[in-house]
């Protein structure tokens, strides 16, 4: 069958198998690696990608259901050059190890800033317990996202006065 | 405790402070955190087929039949290949790096569920596993053995009836210590507790699996892998002995590696399937196993059933222990570790303590369960050994009515006897073990913490302080005593400096998450006085890095590490003599300053290590005897071990309605002596202490009685999420390794070793007014409920 979707603000039409996985159409048809795959039952969160704003796990959308709609990925998050404050978060916050979990890490942690630019360390760790970190032990994640929200924040009343 | 808040004026000072150790950004993160990573599932090379494994659906049974032509028909199927193809080739079986054998397919009989039978090549993922949905298979079942405690009964099955003139289940014996002197001091003690400790099997389930893309070149005979493995180099020397073909025509690439902790030092039956397949087609094969795969197939952790006995004065002083172990190994033993030690490290379950005896003994047995045995961060089975004398001191503690940090610190080894010998023959390197145990106190408000325990008890609420203290082993090692496969644990190191003064570091180990390109970079900087920055490191390709076995139990740093600091000892050196002759003075009147050499007594006659480089290959005469270039290479071979210690408080609360545990508090302090990069560290061991709760608390690999695996996916098997962990309290203490030429000693698991006796005994000693002395783990809400009832709650 033919898609048609908006990824990262590009128009794709492509043919696809009607079963694909919108991971695997991401992955290995649209060659977007950023967005990984880690288990067969919906639990890691390592495919987690944006379906019209809203976090979603890509291994549990079929291609077909994102037709006509908008997907964003970590390829995504960087705009005109500039990184995403929460993936210079992670960065400076030692908020990854393997780098495996981190794109579907970002992806929530960004979901999450645009709903509450100020969230508590329970609120991060209730938005990203979807998803497994085998590395980090995941202070270092809450504090990445920390670091985004703080910074932004600055940034905001930096541009303001 | 410190908030998130404060943490973030911690900036990074990589940018104020360009050379050397310290807090430093990783040089790895620019491309992680874009997407731009490099994993093998990434890889797609023009007209790459699948390969999809079949998998035995049950333990035990012997093969009947293979049906493969309705697969074979499948529009998309390239080939069907099954054990009695691969036998041809002689390829059905190859060897473990246990020196035992396992089936690449089996040929014979199916030993374990998800056991290799078959694999199909396709076109694309979905055709090859369509393919092997077809794949009709007839098995003669037979009856498992599950139960580790019944394998060696007279009447069990012969699992391992491929081994000649095999007749039982018994895998190996091992014994450690001195037996008779363990008894006569066990005779004389005042108190002998003894109880049965059980460390389930869990798996190290990295969040990327196992899988590899194989490459073979027929006019050039050549064959590039690139596999998830932590060990690329041994992983080739294998390949060339079971495939015949000739090493230097294969090339194993481990590219970025998403998790690994153990889970990707095997050989799995996957990686030579992907080969086959290759070789076969003649075409790229990529072969990615699903996350059900990885948890039933692939190197499983612990299992291992540990009698303890601890005998002790009755004011506290320790004087013996004593286990037998009863061990689980599998259908195959697909154990990595040293040669001459099939338990791994298991002889260091002595402790941190100056005992006057001890002595192990340990029956290993087949059992119808995937092969495997050492991963999951286990530093050789020093998470099992720490896990046996943590809980064994706490048992102790209970009974002699002690509190629990008192009794260790009445017992720790002392600093001044180090070198310290233990009573199984391991050599301490270095310790300060009170004044970690102090410090962990000190952070934790120990005193604080048991007054509020007390007041919470007599309310009737459930509030557990548990302590754990442990001495690692790392840095395998010695090659005297040392190998795997009869390749010695020595490692290659390669250091260039190019004429503009940037380098180049190769190295034989594989980072899986650690962060090798910045620490490595940070050893060779602080060495020789070039930011780290224009430090490239370079591993995981065997075409382009010195031979070594790779990381696993904690070992780049010691080892890799050492490597590191030694070939840019060994560049300053001739860079040293190039410096004489450019500043016309001898090498006995230079001084080295980071960076740059000066003539002693006047700084301002100096050349930096740039300006020697560019020398180096440049114009003119270099002092005699020396040739052109700025470069060395160098190889390892430890003298000893190194021993990372650490203290480790929990505190939990046991929601007396729900059996709930909830990990309030985790104090964390840890040795590893010389710290490189304290952000990667810390990061290291946040790591595994919520390893640590996830064996504690939720992950098990259970299995049912005909061998069903009950823990093959995500769903089944518990890994905590941010909502199971507190946020980490950690500090340090510095106790250089003094024969390390930095004094490092290694971080990557002390804390998956340390943290689950603490959670253990800090669960323990939550229920002591139930009058309970000991629980196995995992201590989920189910276990920890019964255990409140007073009823039995089978261990495995
Ligand atoms: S791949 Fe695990 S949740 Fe999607
Ligand atoms: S960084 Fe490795 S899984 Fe999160």
């Amino acid at each position: 069958m033919q898609v048609s979707i908006n990824v990262n603000g590009n128009q794709v039409n492509e043919e696809i198998e009607d079963r694909t996985l919108l991971v695997h159409f991401l992955r290995d048809q649209l060659l977007l690696r950023g967005t990984h795959w880690g288990c067969d039952t919906s639990n890691c969160g390592t495919c987690v990608v944006w379906m019209d704003g809203e976090p979603v796990k890509s291994c549990t959308v079929l291609a077909a259901m994102a037709d006509g709609h908008e997907i964003r990925t970590v390829e995504g998050l960087e705009q005109n050059g500039q990184l995403d404050p929460v993936q210079q978060g992670f960065m400076e916050c030692h908020g990854l190890q393997c780098g495996f979990c981190t794109p579907g890490m970002m992806m929530t942690a960004r979901a999450l800033l645009d709903r509450n630019p100020d969230p508590s360390e329970e609120e991060i760790r209730e938005a990203i317990s979807g998803q497994i970190c085998r590395c980090t032990g995941y202070a270092t994640i809450v504090r990445s996202i920390r670091w985004a929200a703080v910074h932004e924040a600055s940034a905001k009343q930096g541009s303001n006065s | 405790m410190t908030t998130v808040e404060t943490r973030l004026t911690e900036f990074a000072d990589n940018n104020e402070k360009p050379v050397g150790y310290g807090r430093m950004l990783r040089k790895e993160d620019p491309r992680l955190i874009r997407g731009q990573g490099n994993y093998v599932d990434d890889l797609n090379l023009p007209g790459m087929l699948h390969l999809a494994i079949l998998r035995s659906p049950v333990a035990h049974a012997r093969i009947k039949s293979i049906d493969t032509t309705a697969a074979a028909a499948l529009e998309g199927v390239v080939a069907i290949v099954t054990g009695a193809d691969l036998a041809e080739k002689g390829l059905a079986w190859m060897p473990t790096l246990s020196n035992d054998v396992q089936a690449v397919l089996a040929t014979d009989k199916v030993r374990f569920q998800g056991q290799e039978v078959a694999f199909a090549i396709a076109k694309s993922r979905y055709i090859a596993r369509d393919a092997i949905e077809l794949i009709n298979v007839d098995y003669e079942i037979l009856p498992p053995v599950v139960d580790v405690r019944k394998a060696l009964d007279p009447d069990a099955a012969v699992i391992r009836d491929d081994l000649k003139g095999k007749t039982n289940n018994h895998c190996f014996d091992w014994e450690t210590g001195d037996a008779a002197a363990t008894q006569a001091v066990f005779d004389r003690a005042d108190v002998v507790v003894s109880e049965e400790i059980v460390y389930p099997r869990v798996h190290p389930a990295p969040m990327e699996t196992c899988g590899a893309v194989a490459l073979f070149d027929a006019v050039e005979g050549q064959l590039t892998l690139w596999s998830t493995t932590q060990a690329p180099h041994a992983h080739r020397t294998v390949y060339a002995l079971v495939s015949g073909l000739p090493e230097h025509k294969i090339r194993v690439i481990s590219p970025d590696i998403g998790g690994g902790f153990g889970n990707k030092v095997p050989i799995y039956p996957g990686y030579v399937c992907a080969i086959v397949a290759a070789l076969v087609t003649g075409k790229p094969v990529k072969w990615m196993e699903d996350r059900s795969e990885n948890l039933s197939s692939t190197g499983f952790a612990r299992d291992y059933i540990m009698k303890g006995e601890i005998a002790a004065t009755k004011d506290g002083k320790i004087l013996a222990v004593r286990t037998h172990v009863l061990a689980d190994h599998g259908a195959f033993n697909g154990t990595a570790a040293p040669v001459k030690y099939p338990a791994g490290f298991f002889g260091v379950f002595t402790g941190s303590y100056d005992l006057e005896a001890a002595y192990c003994s340990m029956t290993a047995v087949y059992t119808n369960k995937a092969p495997g045995g050492v991963a999951y961060a286990c530093s050789f089975r020093i998470t099992e050994a720490v896990y046996l004398i943590e809980r064994m001191v706490d048992c102790l503690a209970y009974d002699l009515k002690m509190d629990p940090a008192e009794l260790r610190l009445k017992n720790f080894i002392k600093p001044e006897q180090f070198p310290y010998t233990t009573k199984t023959g391991w050599v301490y390197d270095s310790g300060e073990y009170e004044r970690g145990m102090r410090l962990a106190m000190e952070l934790a408000g120990y005193d604080e913490l048991r007054k509020e325990q007390e007041e919470k008890r007599a309310r009737g609420e459930l509030m557990g302080i548990g302590i754990s203290f442990f001495t690692e082993a790392v840095g395998a090692g010695p090659r005297k005593d040392m190998d795997i496969l009869g390749l010695g644990m020595a490692d290659g190191c390669e250091l260039r400096i190019h004429p503009t003064g940037k380098a180049v570091l190769r190295l034989s180990v594989k980072s899986q998450g650690q962060g090798h390109e910045t620490t490595f970079a940070q050893i060779v900087a602080e060495e020789i006085g070039i930011p780290p920055s224009d430090i490239q490191v370079l591993e995981g390709d065997t075409d382009n890095t010195p031979f070594g076995l790779g990381t696993y139990g904690s070992r780049s740093t010691p080892v890799s590490g050492a490597a590191a600091a030694l070939v840019a000892r060994k560049v300053r050196d001739k860079a040293q003599i190039i410096a004489s002759g450019m500043l016309e003075v001898s090498v006995a009147d230079l001084e080295w300053e980071k960076g740059s050499f000066h003539v002693k007594g006047d700084p301002s006659k100096s050349v930096t290590i740039q300006e020697i480089a560019f020398k180096s290959y440049g114009a003119g005469d270099l002092p005699e005897g020396i040739e052109g270039g700025l470069e060395a290479q160098i190889c390892y071979n430890p003298s000893n071990l190194t021993y990372p210690f650490g203290a480790y408080i929990c505190v939990v609360d046991i929601d007396p309605g729900t059996a709930q545990v909830k990990v309030r508090r985790f104090i964390a302090v840890d040795d590893c002596g010389t710290r490189i990069n304290e952000m990667i560290i810390e990061g290291q061991v946040h790591g595994g202490l919520t390893d640590g709760v996830g064996m504690a608390l939720m992950e098990m690999i259970a299995f049912d009685e005909d061998g069903n695996c009950l823990g093959a996916s995500l769903m089944d098997y518990l890994i905590p999420t941010a909502l199971e962990v507190p946020d980490w309290e950690t500090g340090h203490t510095v106790t250089p390794s003094p024969h390390h030429p930095i004094g490092a000693k290694g971080i990557g698991e002390s804390a998956t070793v340390g943290s689950p006796p603490a959670i253990v005994n800090a669960v323990v000693d939550a229920l002591k007014p139930f009058g309970i002395r000991h629980a196995d783990m995992p201590l989920t809400p189910s276990r920890v409920w019964e255990t409140m009832q007073g009823r039995h709650v089978p261990s495995i």
